[in-house]
């Protein structure tokens, strides 16, 4: 039988307790045959914010979104993503907590042997969607990344920057209100990844999507937190005074959304499996610390 | 004197083997659990599993027939020389059909499809999780045991018994025809002896085999390939494995179930 089509979930009293961080971290630590990655890490995000992990190769940014979304589970410590307690989930229970997610992985991961609608209409079928509602959402979400012409092409026939666009597209389609994104410029020209992070600003203004972004580019969080995309005029404009605005962690953030400016991107870099730094943009770029001075000016 | 240095190094690396192998059967036996509980719950992917009846069974169609045909035929050509010897060449056609429904058609034709689909199965699965498709598939929640595992369990236990079945007609048509050439044996002799020769318990034990075979060359294929590590190099190791494994298991369970068949229909 089918179900019936369900109203596409956005941040609401469902998904938000008031006061409450929409995902927590606490003490979480993570190891494989070579040794611990994650080291006691801790957290939050509040509903709106963005949270950029910047960190070198291999410092865990991967791994935290993977440990949010339930794919992986930590070996000490407890996460809280939605009210849900990560680690006490089944995997049936995850599988199910996961339709309210967006992740976009690094290389795309679309499904090789279906084409970009069907990538796109993937979870759509999965959920026994009406074949109309499922063509007209599909195209809404090829829109929104401008990929309409690519309908019918194979993940194969794609370029690196139109596969991330596509797996930005299968992540929003279902307008999740909370979406990870796994290093999703790494490995693309400087134009292309702007266009990523256009998508991002899209995703993030006009459907109010809470993010969390890995990325080694500190471009990628400046981006973020100095753009917004303007419904106005349908492009991306500067916001002055954001990278001030970027409130510390824990604060509730809700109070700036549906203000004419970009909601709070807040920065967090890993060093050695730990929070070094937590803070906005603007604070990440004035500090002092010789680390992550070291660090800006290698990721520059 | 020699060195106790390294003694406690080999027996520690012998015990992470040792644990590996205790572990990888055990996540073997929960794939197993799993792809067999999905068949009873929904929801079922229909789809998937046709597309997997229509690559795992049309697809194998051929070199199942031509493999028949001339297994058939070596048999005739292997057994005439000896039935000759006693003027008891009519007696061919029942040798041949005994040997083709018992064992030959069932295994045979089982190692086939393991050296052709087990590979399949796991360089596909193993390509998907090493370019995150897998966990893709996770993260959009969908379960891939239910989604990628159960449709061609499924279709390989539907498929193999009927290509045996193909396997063994078409293994009984080589050997008549070499009969007719080798021997002059008669279509009415060879057919009739080869038919009277096949006993209920001989098509019982040719239609289960294939059952068990099926079971294990895609489950021993499915897992080898979701545990892919090390990108496409692991594709490949995996790839092997699942030929290898598959066909050393099937002709096992064959040396069991024989016995065990043997047992419950002698006469």
């Amino acid at each position: 039988m089918l179900r019936p089509s369900r109203p596409a979930p956005l941040l609401d009293a469902n998904t938000i307790v008031p006061g409450e961080p929409l995902i927590e971290f606490r003490d979480v630590s993570i190891g494989f045959d070579e040794g611990d990655v994650l080291r006691g890490l801790s957290f939050d995000v509040s509903p709106g914010e963005t949270k950029v992990f910047l960190g070198e190769s291999g410092s865990g940014k991967t791994l935290i979104m993977k440990l949010a979304a339930g794919l992986l589970q930590a070996d000490a410590g407890h996460i809280w993503v939605m009210g849900h307690n990560i680690g006490e989930m089944s995997e049936n229970e995850l599988l199910d907590f996961r339709r309210h997610l967006g992740f976009v992985f690094q290389e795309g991961a679309l499904f090789d042997s279906m084409t970009v609608a069907e990538n796109v209409a993937f979870r759509l079928r999965e959920e026994n969607v009406p074949d109309a509602e499922v063509d007209e959402r599909v195209r809404e979400a090829l829109k929104f990344v401008e990929l309409e012409a690519a309908l019918d092409k194979y993940p194969a026939e794609l370029s690196g920057g139109m596969r991330r666009r596509v797996s930005i597209a299968r992540a929003l389609v279902d307008r999740p209100p909370l979406v990870f994104y796994d290093s999703p410029t790494a490995g693309l020209d400087p134009v292309t990844s702007q266009t990523i992070i256009t998508l991002i600003l899209r995703g993030r203004d006009l459907q109010g999507v809470t993010s969390l972004l890995a990325t080694h580019r500190v471009q990628d969080a400046f981006g973020l937190a100095h753009f917004r995309y303007d419904k106005e005029s349908n492009r991306v404009v500067s916001d002055d005074g954001n990278g001030a605005r970027g409130v510390e962690p824990g604060h509730d953030q809700r109070q700036v959304q549906g203000a004419a400016v970009a909601p709070p991107t807040n920065v967090l870099v890993l060093r050695e499996g730990k929070v070094y730094f937590e803070g906005t943009a603007e604070s990440v770029l004035h500090s002092s610390d010789e680390y992550l001075k070291k660090f800006l000016a290698s990721a520059e | 004197m020699p060195d106790t240095s390294e003694t406690p190094s080999v027996l520690s690396f012998l015990g992470d083997v040792a644990k590996g192998q205790v572990l990888a059967l055990q996540d073997y036996s929960l794939l197993v659990v799993q792809s067999v509980a999905n068949v009873f719950t929904p929801p079922r992917y229909w789809t998937d599993t046709l597309e997997q009846m229509d690559l795992i069974g049309v697809g194998s169609l051929g070199i199942v027939a031509i493999a028949g045909f001339f297994i058939g035929g070596v048999l005739v050509l292997q057994t005439s020389s000896q039935f000759e010897r006693f003027g008891e060449t009519a007696l061919t056609g029942e040798a041949v059909a005994l040997a083709l429904v018992r064992e030959l058609g069932p295994t045979i034709t089982a190692l086939l499809v393991a050296g052709r689909n087990a590979s399949g199965i796991a360089s596909e699965l193993g390509s998907m999780v090493v370019t995150e498709q897998v966990d893709a598939m996770r993260a959009l929640g969908t379960d891939p045991v239910r989604k990628l595992v159960t449709p061609r369990v499924v279709a390989m236990v539907m498929m193999l018994p009927l290509l045996v079945a193909v396997a063994d007609f078409v293994g009984l048509g080589g050997g008549f025809l070499v009969a007719y050439l080798t021997l002059r044996l008669g279509a009415v002799q060879f057919w009739t002896t080869a038919i009277r020769a096949l006993a209920f318990g001989d098509l019982v034990q040719g239609f289960v085999k294939p059952l068990f075979f099926g079971f294990v060359i895609s489950t021993i294929g499915c897992f080898q390939g979701l545990r892919v590590k090390g990108g496409t190099q692991g594709v490949g190791r995996a790839t092997t494995s699942a030929v290898v494994i598959s066909s050393v298991v099937v002709i096992l369970v064959d040396f069991f179930l024989s016995k065990l068949l043997l047992y419950m229909f002698q006469k």
